[in-house]
């Protein structure tokens, strides 16, 4: 028997639905066209199945169809709505504000921005990670056209109070932009309740393909635009050009439509399982949840395992099972997660953690192998690690002298 | 990114895992790296005086499967070796034989500099 492989990286993208797959595949062969040819068949049929993607996405969110505009994903619809808003309303104002834990989409579009001449605020977050709102309103000044804010972190699924900041950015009449890619689809998302403005997501987190996404643009009190950052035709109501990924569109409006029956029933699923893997979890010795456990997306948790680097751990299971780690051995850069930081963790905690994050297909016995597995490898890890050894023999690690190199 | 075969046989199983009374003095004790740093490899050596020959290693390692690796393989080369045999050992040469990639080359400098220390430990003692 072939072994089956555990995916629990599901915040990093999830498989395509089947479901999705099959709606997507007659838009490569048998209907090919553009969807801005006007003249002949092959243009109308596509055109009227991006319409229903565009519907399918738009129910999803409670917004009107015309509102979502298509991008080629969460980054560039990220991207977009930054630079979009600081080029149009730069007559308003300067100032944008975001916060540290922001996904790099974000902070790398803000960091082009000053040097475009913005000035960008970037706030810390509270220890569980939520931002403190009345540091958020302090920020506003009479220079600030945008708050962007993301509606659930990436790395430890920390939800923000979007209604709170939303009535903040109300009072003092400014745009809400929130990068909300791993909340669509996953959790109830609708940015008009809550005053959001500007909304980036994409498909390939909630079971829809690769290279397709969307900015949500509010039409009405008020109406928002942003400049094009891609030119050549004038598609997307002059937002964002270039022919529109027919099959793309096509899973993403699937994926939509199927997140939106199955949310509710779902969400109660990956809850109880991740309660189970982290219960699981937890009786280990020396190991914290990190990230606001009251307000957080229901199938991710990332835990800091103490005096065990979060690379060498993966490696005792990751032949069974992948997820993340906020260890700085996983990335090129050599420094632990910058969102584990902003929280107060201390680097040799950043440097312990493991997030792991559940999904559609992820089954109780995937979870039982989980926590049978991350034990003994936390274990195999503690029998090698010297601080271990010295935090069992009671030596007070912050006063040892370490010879860094 | 793949490892060596040689690699993950190091990482799972680690040779010469352990503990040496590091208040002996036929022993050495090198401790390089820092907890916030993501590693920290103790490199401890046990020296017959008549020889000089190094007859006993062990290491424990927080960190990476490549620190973890590098420190095993070091272990192994150490046993049989005259403290200045010892001293000779490059961590380039750690790097070829796990076939290390670049972003792990730290790595081998960490044993490289955990070997010195253990060695130059053991020479204090007996000075």
């Amino acid at each position: 028997m072939s072994k089956r492989l555990i995916y629990l990286d599901n915040n990093a993208t999830t498989p395509t639905d089947p479901r999705v797959v099959e709606a997507m595949l007659p838009y490569f062969y048998e209907h090919p066209g553009n969807a801005a040819s006007k003249n002949h068949p092959f243009g109308w049929v596509a055109e009227d199945a991006v319409d229903t993607g565009r519907k399918q996405i738009a129910d999803l969110i409670g917004v009107d169809a015309k509102e979502v505009i298509f991008t080629s994903g969460a980054t560039e619809a990220d991207n977009l709505a930054l630079k979009g808003v600081f080029e149009m309303y730069s007559r308003k104002g300067n100032h944008i504000i975001t916060l540290k834990t922001e996904h790099k989409a974000v902070l790398d579009s803000c960091k082009k921005i000053e040097k475009m001449g913005g000035e960008v605020t970037y706030l810390d977050v509270q220890p569980n990670g939520l931002v403190d709102l009345k540091e958020l309103e302090a920020a506003i000044t009479d220079k600030t056209i945008l708050i962007s804010i993301m509606w659930a972190n990436n790395e430890t699924g920390v939800i923000q109070d979007m209604r709170a900041i939303g009535e903040i950015c109300e009072k003092h009449g400014v745009l809400l932009m929130s990068d909300a890619t791993q909340a669509v689809g996953k959790i109830p998302v609708f940015p008009k309740e809550v005053g959001v403005h500007l909304m980036a997501f994409s498909a390939h987190k909630m079971y829809g393909p690769k290279g397709i996404g969307a900015l949500f643009v509010n039409r009405k009190n008020p109406r928002v635009k942003v400049t094009a950052q891609i030119h050549g035709g004038g598609h997307e109501r002059g937002m964002r050009s270039g022919t529109l990924n027919v099959p793309g569109i096509v899973g993403f409006g699937k994926a939509a439509e199927i997140a939106r029956q199955e949310m509710k029933d779902e969400m109660q699923r990956l809850a109880g399982l991740r309660d189970k893997l982290e219960n699981g979890l937890m009786k280990l010795e020396e190991t914290y949840i990190n990230g606001a456990v009251e307000s957080r997306m229901p199938h991710v948790t990332n835990i800091s395992f103490k005096h065990v680097e979060g690379e060498g751990l993966m490696m005792t299971f990751n032949e069974d099972i992948g997820v993340s780690s906020g260890s700085a051995c996983t990335s090129a850069s050599l420094e632990p997660s910058y969102v584990l930081i902003a929280l107060g963790l201390g680097d040799d905690l950043a440097h312990s953690s493991i997030r792991f994050s559940l999904g559609r297909f992820t089954t109780e016995e995937d979870i039982d192998v989980a926590i049978r597995e991350v034990s003994r490898g936390v274990q195999h890890m503690r029998d090698l690690s010297p601080i271990w050894e010295m935090y069992k023999e009671g030596i007070d690690l912050d006063k040892v002298v370490w010879q860094e190199h | 990114m793949a490892y060596s075969e040689k690699l993950l046989d190091h990482f799972k199983n680690p040779r010469n895992v352990g503990t040496l009374d590091k208040n002996a003095s036929d022993t050495g004790t090198g401790l390089v790296g820092a907890p916030e740093c993501g590693d920290v490899m103790r490199l401890q050596i046990k020296v017959d005086p008549s020889t000089k020959t190094i007859v006993d290693a062990k290491f424990k390692t927080f960190g990476c499967g490549s620190a973890i690796a590098s420190s095993s393989l070091a272990t192994e080369w150490l046993k049989g070796k005259t403290v200045d045999e010892a001293l000779a050992i490059d961590n380039m040469a750690i790097v070829e034989e796990l076939a290390l990639p670049p972003v792990k080359i730290h790595c081998s400098v960490l044993a490289e500099d955990a070997i010195k220390m253990a060695i130059n430990d053991y020479k204090k003692k007996n000075a």
